[in-house]
């Protein structure tokens, strides 16, 4: 690990100043970043720990919530009216880690977590254009049975590991964010990158921008909803395939529909196809099996993540069998 | 500021690449703790910090001055066992003791989770605010920490029975 100073910030001024040095991070739990610095794939040289900043969460006067940055995970999962209103996204969280990082890890700091791609980590041994841009990837000959199928490049073939960000793809959440220049508000699709010929860009934050906030916007179909996780180990292991979904029906008909993917892609993937084909059609199993297919249509497997494609669909499937029997 | 670990305030060390893991083997001596992966994977090294459970390997001891830090030494009070120490001794519930007390430390953290309501990934109703320890329960909230020897069976044993005594 090479040294690095370390301050705490008194307040978002104070951090975005800090935060704005070259080479500086923001430091929240450390789940991730102090692992990144272990193995040298990151090497700041100033830490600001936005721990100290808002982590409250609060129900707004037009139904949505915001969650401050700082906010731990499982207090995210905690909350009484996240647990009701958004339980896709209570779920998501208590779906990913374990009791001890949930209880360190922050929302903002699983926002910008990065791939776990046995390459990128892999400093000394394997080509990675995300750690090396331009070195070449040999995820997409290699080993890649844990990686993308949809939205990948030449470049990259990685995935981003998040769950909360599945369930956050879902609601459409927005990223509230601040530097030097002024706030602004990122839709939620907006945040991550695909890689293209830039994968070591993996957000559309500028430098030195920091994450301040998470808001949920009212959106009251989301307490029927779902997410479910498939993982090598029955815990404690990141997603293969994932799936973030709320549902509305009207008489049988699909009124509303939110679905979003993780462990497919570089970034969380919402199926706007899947739902552009359910909304207005019967909640019928053939009809959901459909709009999977039309979804993963474009899916470009690799040599050893085939079943990914199928098992992605056989959990659309599951999720939505599962929404339409709980609302009929 | 000072952090204080087991009641007994310390100085942080100069040096910001300190782990909180490093910081209770090295610098204190307290081997309790234990380093198995290094990097979130086993366990091993969990700690208490204000009552909640964290691994001391993915933290730098920089980021909890001021904080308080509990390790399996601070468990038991003037040389006597922890009751959960006891349980584990009296189901059998290591083998080569490594992840021990990564397991009971996580296991005061967790049971303080449980009484408070927080779910899980298996809990059956999210709005339910109490939480009923099942096995299933108990298993999936501690699975954060590994044990290579296998002898999870005594684990879930000796932590089911001191929560049972507990409440």
């Amino acid at each position: 690990m090479n040294t690095f100073t370390y301050a705490r910030a008194t307040d978002v001024a104070d951090a975005v100043r800090q935060g704005g040095e070259v080479n500086a991070k923001y430091l929240g739990g450390g789940t991730n970043l102090v692992d990144l610095m272990r193995e040298t794939l990151e090497r700041p040289s100033a830490l600001v720990d936005v721990t100290g900043l808002s982590s409250a969460i609060t129900e707004r006067e037009d139904g949505g919530i915001l969650i401050g940055a700082a906010a731990k995970n499982t207090a995210v999962a905690e909350h009484r009216v996240i647990r009701t209103r958004y339980p896709l996204l209570a779920r998501a969280i208590l779906a990913g880690a374990s009791g001890q990082i949930r209880n360190m890890a922050t929302v903002g700091g699983n926002l910008l977590q990065r791939t776990r791609c046995t390459y990128f980590y892999d400093d000394d041994g394997s080509r990675c254009n995300k750690r090396d841009p331009g070195q070449g990837c040999d995820a997409i000959e290699g080993f890649n049975r844990i990686h993308a199928i949809l939205g990948a490049s030449p470049s990259c073939v990685a995935t981003h590991p998040s769950d909360m960000c599945v369930a956050l793809a879902a609601l459409d959440a927005l990223v509230h964010v601040t530097c030097s220049q002024g706030q602004r508000i990122i839709a939620f699709a907006d945040l991550h990158r695909l890689p293209g010929d830039h994968p070591e860009i993996e957000t559309t934050l500028r430098p030195g921008e920091l994450v301040t906030a998470v808001e949920l916007r009212f959106l009251p179909f989301a307490q029927h909803s779902i997410y479910r996780k498939v993982r090598d180990r029955a815990s404690y292991a990141f997603a293969l395939i994932s799936v973030a979904a709320a549902m509305e029906l009207d008489n049988g008909t699909v009124t509303n529909v939110r679905l979003a993917l993780g462990g497919v892609a570089h970034k969380p993937w919402r199926a706007l196809k899947l739902e552009a084909s359910l909304k207005g059609q019967p909640a019928t199993e053939k009809n959901f099996l459909a709009a999977a297919d039309e979804e993963l249509a474009d899916a470009k497997p690799l040599a050893h993540n085939k079943f990914k494609v199928e098992l992605a669909k056989r959990t659309i499937l599951a999720v939505l069998a599962e929404l339409a029997g709980d609302l009929s | 500021m000072p952090i204080n670990i087991n009641g007994i305030s310390i100085e942080l060390p100069s040096d910001t690449r300190v782990s909180l893991l490093d910081l209770l083997r090295d610098h204190l001596d307290l081997a309790g703790t234990k380093k198995g992966c290094n990097q979130g994977a086993c366990g091993a090294c969990t700690v208490l910090v204000d009552g909640e459970r964290v691994l001391s390997c993915l933290a730098l001891a920089v980021q909890y001055e001021g904080r308080s830090v509990t390790t399996i030494e601070g468990l038991s009070a003037e040389g006597m066992l922890h009751p959960l120490q006891r349980a584990f001794i009296e189901h059998d519930g290591f083998q080569c003791g490594y992840c021990t007390p990564g397991q009971i430390c996580s296991a005061v953290g967790m049971l303080g989770e449980a009484k408070r309501g927080l779910p899980s990934h298996v809990t059956g109703d999210l709005a339910d605010g109490s939480i009923m320890l099942t096995r299933d329960e108990l298993c999936e909230r501690m699975s954060g920490n590994l044990c290579r020897c296998g002898a999870y069976n005594g684990i879930v044993d000796a932590i089911a029975e001191f929560a049972e005594a507990a409440q």
